[in-house]
């Protein structure tokens, strides 16, 4: 059954893609919009696999080539895009990949909840532990904090590193001037992930909400991506970034930068960055390969070294308690209710609407 | 010899008693024990026959009477019963010696003589003739005071001679004194009898007469 | 049906019934059946359980969604709880679906997600199976009115899960509970015979006690039987007591019989040889010489028949005496002597050497040598000898009966010993036939050989092997 669905699927977009390619120019609401797009592998080989995901390529590189070396006549085109745009491109558009890789748990549980991803093999599911998965639908293949990033140039002299968030919105009241219209963070409207990150955060406590208030009266700015706001923080525009993830971070900054990477120690959020196989899948068998690449020793050492961040495990957490992961289960779809939904981004935009 | 015949079926009783005085014995007939004891509070008997069923009480009891009186009359009992045990309790209660009805008259008066012969003591009658003593009782005969030996149906044959001597006696007599009526006889059974007795008393003066035609008698008495 | 079929069904339907076999399939059959039904009330059970367990956790999630449904200025507003959701889908990683409907059109959630067949009063949910996508989905759904723009609205709030886990577990619970069942019926098995072989004990010590007894033991069962089995026992002992008395019956009148039959023979037979003796007339004289014949057999006849009966009905359940068989052959012969001294005949007795005992009927083994003894002296001639010799031959004690008579005439034994059979050389000698049958059936009851057969120079040996009490 699963497999005339999928051949229905297939042939359905295979029409869609036609009618897209038609439309596109009149309404390119109906086409998903990617970030960026980089073919991996030689021309000539004879397998060509699809990878959507929100990684930065540049990340991502390593891995590929990795990847392609050790599978032979195979070539890889990953397709970048934002969390929101993934979903939709498999939500909506049923658009044809062999694995869907994406840091918005949220949406990516929508999807596996909704019935769009394939079942993955049980010696894959079986070696990861209970909380990096769910069912046998979708896995996590890296973890990373949701961090705090902070100009050396804002901090006064003498001050303190704020280490908790209570400390966070002392600092940032205390130096109101200093930070007014300096600070940024996800806007959750735009970004899948900042509208996780921000519904996480409240689910922890409720310190997000005086910290929403006092962001708000220093007219933070809100950005759809990381990368935006890291350049912001390299070239002095912004003094703070609020909820930034930590392999951007990582990778995206240096020690000349003087910008602190600072995990609250209240709580942070410790994101899962997850993949599935989509149902549209043409070639489920190359993503199992990817994915179990991914979860590799070999493939765990290279996304450390790209992101310099250490490979998260069990070990990792008992010690750093402060280190929350956020839980893979359909628990995240209570937030992507269109009412719940609204009625969170009303009260942000409230806390954030101060005079 | 005198005979008490003590049975209650009357028919049987005359009869028997009716046979034996054929035979030249004297028979008495009681039919109940009462009427036993009265006949033997009277009269001495030479042997008792006896009923061992009576109306009035079982013959053994009559048996353990007259054993413990220590009587000396011989009882022999005849007996219409089959079971073993009534044969040998009879003997164990003190009777001589059974028979069992109906009883062949030979063997009657065979088991008398052999019973009188095991008590000894009583003094049989002899016959006498010309110089043959016969002792019926003894089974023995003498020829001028020598016994000669003589088988049972010599003897018998002797005894019914000397029982009428001079008298001729046909073959048949002599026959149905001799032997059993369901016993083969051959036609010439006598007459080697016959001779066989003549060579035992040989030497005597009472000799067997063969009467051609007729039979044969004892003379010489 | 075939040939081998139909001779299946005939021979089970003569074989006799098995208490034990019946027993132990009947306790094998009712544990197979409490087996299954175990198996199956904990599966039911199981899923039952499991599936209320679940849906009242459903139905309060659903219900609490429905109760924190709010209504303010710019319509409703829903607050779903992430924490409601992780619990719906705890159990076995179920998928979650949700559906809102305000005054009948969908408002939020998935709106394709299939609705209640009937629609729930006030606050109770309702509970109802549907697919949806590729899934088999347990759904709840409640209803409210909510007052939006001062007008009541009507609510529907329904939420879907899976239920492969509950599915999972209740699968490994049935597992469990077959596998118990297996067991308990495994179990069931040699414990089925066991009971059956307690309880069907005290028949098999009944039976043994029954049959410990002599042939000749009719005293009533007395020995302890349970309550099911007294019934029988109490027929037993009424066919018992009515066969006593019966016999003794029997015993009483063949005693009766004899005495009725004999005298009057007696009287007759003395009357005729009265008459014999008086009679001068020659044909009168054979006439009565017939008649006394006639009184012969029919006296020998009697006493036959009436030694047969005793035999018959004493062989069935012989006694079991200590008989001397020297001293009982020796008083035999003592007995006969007059009886053979009257045909010139001897019967010469060769005793054994030690006493030789044997276990049996003393009646029965008198009435056969008797008969033995008696046939040797009606056949043989006068003036010959009868032979009785006793010895010990083996585990046997060895008796021969021989003469100089005329031989068995060509018949065996087989033949001589039916009924009122006489053989063919037995001319005018007077006989009822039974006397060999008599012997051939006594040493049959007792578990011993009967030889008949012809000697040299002219006569025959009867002899029997008794077997010795050691």
């Amino acid at each position: 059954m699963r497999n005339t669905l999928v051949s229905a699927t297939r042939v359905t977009v295979r029409w869609m893609a036609v009618l897209v390619a038609i439309t596109l120019p009149l309404s390119p609401a109906t086409a998903f919009e990617i970030e960026d797009e980089r073919r991996f592998g030689l021309t000539s080989a004879a397998n060509e696999m699809a990878v959507l995901s929100t990684t930065d390529i540049a990340l991502f590189a390593p891995l590929a080539e990795a990847f392609l070396s050790q599978t032979p006549n195979t070539a890889l085109r990953y397709v970048q895009a934002t969390s929101r745009q993934v979903h939709a491109a498999i939500d909506e558009e049923r658009a044809a990949f062999d694995l869907v890789i994406s840091s918005a748990m949220d949406l990516q549980m929508k999807l596996a909840n909704d019935g769009f991803s394939r079942s993955l093999p049980d010696d894959l599911v079986a070696s990861l532990p209970d909380w990096a998965r769910w069912r046998d639908r979708l896995v996590a293949v890296a973890q990373e904090p949701v961090v705090l990033l902070l100009s050396g140039a804002a901090l006064p002299e003498g001050t303190q590193r704020p280490r908790s968030r209570r400390d966070l919105i002392a600092l940032l009241r205390d130096n109101a001037a200093l930070f007014d219209g300096r600070i940024g963070t996800y806007d959750p409207q735009a970004s899948g992930a900042g509208f996780l990150f921000l519904t996480q955060d409240a689910r922890m406590s409720d310190s997000i909400w005086r910290l929403a208030e006092v962001m708000g009266r220093l007219n933070t700015r809100l950005y759809c991506c990381s990368g935006d706001m890291i350049a912001g923080l390299r070239s002095g525009d912004l003094l703070m970034a609020y909820n930034v993830l930590g392999s951007y971070a990582a990778a995206n900054l240096t020690q000349a930068d003087g910008v602190h990477i600072i995990l609250p120690e209240d709580f942070t959020i410790t994101l899962q960055r997850t993949a599935l196989i989509p149902s549209t899948s043409d070639h489920p068998e190359l993503g199992v390969a990817l994915l179990n690449f991914l979860l590799s020793d070999t493939g765990r050492r290279i996304q450390s070294e790209a992101t310099g961040q250490p490979p998260f495990d069990a070990q990792t957490f008992r010690n750093q308690p402060h280190l929350r992961p956020i839980r893979l289960d359909p628990g995240l779809l209570a937030h992507l209710d269109a009412m719940t939904r609204r009625r969170f981004l009303a009260e942000w935009s409230a806390a954030l609407d101060q005079p | 010899m005198r005979f008490l015949m003590i049975e209650d079926n009357a028919d049987l009783a005359r009869s028997v008693c009716a046979r034996l005085a054929l035979e030249g014995h004297a028979a008495d007939h009681a039919s109940s024990l009462s009427e036993a004891d009265d006949c033997l509070a009277g009269t001495r008997y030479d042997m008792i026959l006896l009923d061992i069923t009576l109306p009035d009480g079982d013959g053994r009891s009559f048996l353990s009477r007259h054993r413990t009186a220590q009587a000396d009359t011989p009882v022999i009992v005849l007996t219409a019963r089959s079971a073993v045990s009534d044969r040998v309790d009879t003997l164990d209660l003190g009777a001589d010696d059974y028979l069992t009805k109906p009883f062949d008259f030979a063997e009657l008066e065979a088991r008398c003589r052999a019973v009188l012969r095991r008590r000894g003591g009583t003094v049989s009658n002899l016959t006498e003739y010309a110089d043959l003593i016969f002792d019926p009782l003894g089974g023995c005969v003498s020829v001028d005071g020598e016994a000669r030996d003589l088988r049972n149906r010599e003897l018998r044959l002797l005894e019914v001679l000397l029982s009428a001597p001079g008298r001729i006696l046909s073959k048949d007599q002599l026959c149905d004194r001799l032997f059993s009526y369901s016993e083969p006889v051959s036609d010439n059974a006598i007459e080697v009898y016959i001779a066989r007795l003549r060579r035992k008393l040989e030497g005597s003066k009472a000799r067997i007469e063969t009467v051609r035609g007729l039979g044969y008698r004892l003379v010489g008495g | 049906m075939t040939q081998a079929t139909r001779q299946w069904l005939r021979g089970k339907a003569t074989r006799p019934a098995s208490l034990r076999r019946r027993l132990v399939l009947q306790l094998i059959a009712l544990s197979a059946v409490l087996a299954l039904v175990l198996y199956v009330a904990v599966r039911l059970g199981a899923e039952r359980a499991s599936e209320a367990t679940l849906d009242g956790i459903l139905g309060a999630a659903t219900t609490a969604i429905a109760e924190e449904l709010r209504s303010v200025d710019g319509g409703p507003e829903l607050e779903l709880s992430p924490g409601t959701f992780s619990m719906l889908a705890a159990m076995g990683e179920e998928r979650i679906f949700h559906r809102l409907n305000l005054g009948g059109s969908a408002v939020t959630g998935y709106d394709d997600l299939p609705m209640p067949p009937d629609t729930p009063t006030a606050l109770t949910a309702v509970f109802y199976d549907a697919p949806y996508r590729d899934a088999e989905l347990r759904l709840a759904a409640v209803a409210r009115s909510l007052m939006i723009d001062n007008r009541p609205t009507p609510v529907l709030v329904v939420v879907g899960q899976t239920r492969e886990g509950q599915r999972a577990i209740a699968q490994q619970l049935a597992n469990r509970a077959a596998a118990l069942g297996l067991a308990v019926f495994l179990i069931a098995v040699p414990l089925s015979l066991l009971a059956a072989g307690t309880l069907l004990r005290p028949i098999g010590r009944l039976a043994e006690a029954v049959g410990r007894r002599g042939g000749h033991d009719l005293r009533p069962v007395r020995h302890p039987a349970p309550t099911e089995l007294q019934p029988l026992v109490q027929q037993l002992n009424g066919f018992i007591a009515r066969l006593r008395s019966t016999l003794t019956q029997t015993e009483t009148f063949i005693a009766e019989a004899a005495h009725h039959i004999r005298t009057p023979l007696a009287t007759l037979r003395s009357e005729a040889e009265i008459a014999l003796r008086q009679s001068e007339d020659e044909p009168t004289r054979v006439r009565l010489r017939s008649m006394i014949r006639a009184t012969e057999e029919s006296a020998r006849s009697a006493s036959q028949l009436l030694d047969h009966a005793t035999v018959l009905f004493r062989a069935e359940q012989p006694a079991q005496d200590r008989v001397d068989l020297g001293t009982m052959t020796a008083a035999l012969v003592d007995r006969f002597l007059p009886t053979a001294d009257l045909k010139d005949m001897q019967i010469v007795l060769h005793p054994p050497t030690d006493a030789l005992v044997t276990t049996g009927d003393a009646v029965l083994i008198e009435a056969a040598l008797r008969n033995l003894i008696d046939n040797a002296l009606k056949y043989s001639p006068a003036d010959s000898n009868v032979s009785v010799s006793l010895a010990r031959d083996g585990n046997f004690a060895r008796l021969s009966v021989c003469d100089r008579g005329r031989g068995l005439g060509g018949e065996g034994l087989a033949d001589l010993s039916q009924r009122f059979r006489r053989g063919p050389n037995v001319g005018e000698v007077v006989g009822s036939g039974l006397g060999l049958t008599i012997v051939s059936e006594t040493i049959a009851a007792m578990q011993g050989r009967f030889e008949l057969t012809d000697r040299e120079n002219g006569g025959s040996c009867a002899t029997l092997w008794f077997p010795l009490h050691e």
